[in-house]
């Protein structure tokens, strides 16, 4: 179908985008990459009555480091985050995250900020800026103010962010040395939303595990960390041997921390079976990746 | 009628300035506006390719971006992929050689993906043909056939790059010679 009539203003700076969008209120809709909001407008889903189109203010394209931090503006595009050198020397997990994320055409499209802000349960995005203890600038007419990841992301569909309100960076501190990182997911096709999917980070310091986070993908009303397994490794002695057992523990953890819903797509038993699955295969690639083996 | 917003692109090496909607999507613009019939529209909601055309360089869904975002613009369709001397693109030579064809619906939008992925990978694995084109769906010629044709189109255009210029009519000499 085609999207249904609506105002349309493409601002050049920042602060006249936000008082548009003040103006606006709940009827204002920021349109970014569009990957997500023309097919919900072109399928009626949503018809919002003013669509402020930021890709015009040149200001929000920037991808650098500052002090450590990864800043990703809101017209950053997932092509630019696979194509960008600084985020493959120092968030690869990102980057390999950006890997699974739907096909080129909507990659040169689509923008990272967009994803967290949709915060589509089954979205690579989301889970990547609460692995890695992110947050989120959110701009307002009012001013700016900045959101943890864990704070932002609400729900399916749902964040923080107030009518009147835009996400303008994403934030991403950088890992720790020692680090080892994996993003899997399972797609029944490439580029697919994933039936399901893990994020793992292992901080190793002479074989222990001083620090380690495990977010699920696609199993719940978002990105879902899984506490109990990261206390479990977390301060374990992890070698080859042991490893097996401990991730096993693990996985029964992540199987046990959710409630699948139940689609077309799978039941919510494999999907339940699959976070076991996802989660065995990413903490074994981040083990094996934090004593600097490349395990594909 | 809606509030009409005026645009200037250049679609095919031509510059167009237009009054369109805010709500037509530059699918529905260059079909309908410009004549342009060979970009077809599918699913409407990005998932099924056909719509591919490639802006600034990149391929994009043209029924997920609007008409007024091509403001500034230029764009290239399938009617724009011939030489200046009407020579098929070596990508086009190669999917009618290889029965990469059949109804032809989603064609346009595997050439756009298919030129857009040679650009950057001269010499392409078959996994990574199948990974760059798995956005865009075909239900009728199969996919072997594409695959095939995009490496033979792969070879062409590397043929080019190594003879320099008018390659076109020497590699369909060639082609045709042996």
């Amino acid at each position: 179908m085609k999207a249904p009539g609506f105002d349309y203003r493409a601002p050049r700076r920042l602060a006249e985008a936000t008082a548009i969008l003040q103006d606006a209120g709940p009827d204002g809709r920021v349109l970014a990459g569009g990957q997500s909001l023309m097919p919900m407008m072109n399928m009626r889903i949503v018809a919002p009555q003013i669509l402020v189109d930021i890709n015009r203010i040149e200001d929000l394209a920037r991808l650098e480091v500052d002090g450590g931090t990864l800043r990703v503006g809101a017209l950053v595009r997932h092509v630019d985050i696979l194509n960008s050198p600084l985020v493959a020397a120092g968030w690869p997990l990102m980057r390999e995250a950006t890997t699974y994320v739907a096909h080129p055409a909507i990659r040169n499209r689509g923008t990272t900020c967009g994803s967290v802000a949709h915060n589509d349960p089954a979205a690579e995005h989301p889970s990547v800026l609460l692995t890695l203890g992110g947050s989120v600038v959110i701009a307002s007419a009012g001013g700016r103010r900045e959101v943890q990841a864990h704070d932002f992301l609400q729900g399916i569909m749902t964040t923080a962010l107030e009518p009147g309100e835009m996400v303008v960076e994403l934030r991403y501190p950088a890992a720790r040395p020692g680090t080892g990182w994996a993003f899997v997911e399972f797609a029944r096709r490439l580029g697919d939303f994933a039936l399901g999917g893990a994020a793992a980070l292992l901080t190793m310091r002479h074989g222990v595990c001083e620090e380690a986070r495990l977010t699920l993908v696609g199993m719940g009303e978002g990105p879902v960390r899984v506490l109990a397994a990261e206390e479990l490794l977390t301060g374990q002695r992890i070698d080859a041997a042991g490893a097996r057992d401990l991730f096993a523990a693990a996985a029964r953890l992540a199987m046990g921390s959710v409630e699948p819903t139940e689609d077309v797509h799978a039941g919510s038993g494999y999907r339940r079976h699959l976070a076991g699955v996802m989660t065995r295969r990413a903490l074994n690639t981040a083990l094996a990746r934090s004593r600097g083996e490349h395990h594909a | 009628m809606p509030e009409q917003l005026s645009i200037t692109l250049t679609v095919n090496g031509r510059t167009h300035t237009k009054d369109v909607a805010a709500r037509t999507s530059l699918a529905d613009f260059l079909r309908d506006q410009l004549h342009l019939t060979g970009t077809h529209l599918g699913c409407e909601h990005g998932v099924c390719g056909a719509c591919t055309v490639t802006v600034d360089g990149r391929t994009v869904r043209s029924c997920l971006m609007l008409a007024v975002q091509a403001d500034g613009r230029e764009v290239t369709t399938i009617e724009g992929l011939k030489d200046p001397q009407g020579a098929w693109h070596p990508v086009q030579k190669a999917f009618f050689e290889h029965f990469a064809i059949q109804c032809g619906f989603c064609t346009p939008g595997f050439f756009a993906t298919a030129i857009e992925l040679l650009g950057s990978h001269p010499d392409p694995t078959e996994a990574q043909i199948r990974e760059y084109l798995s956005g865009n769906i075909c239900r009728c010629s199969g996919y072997q056939a594409i695959v095939e044709a995009v490496q033979a189109a792969a070879a062409a255009l590397r043929e080019q790059a190594t003879q320099g210029h008018a390659p076109r009519e020497r590699a369909l000499h060639d082609h045709e010679r042996g």
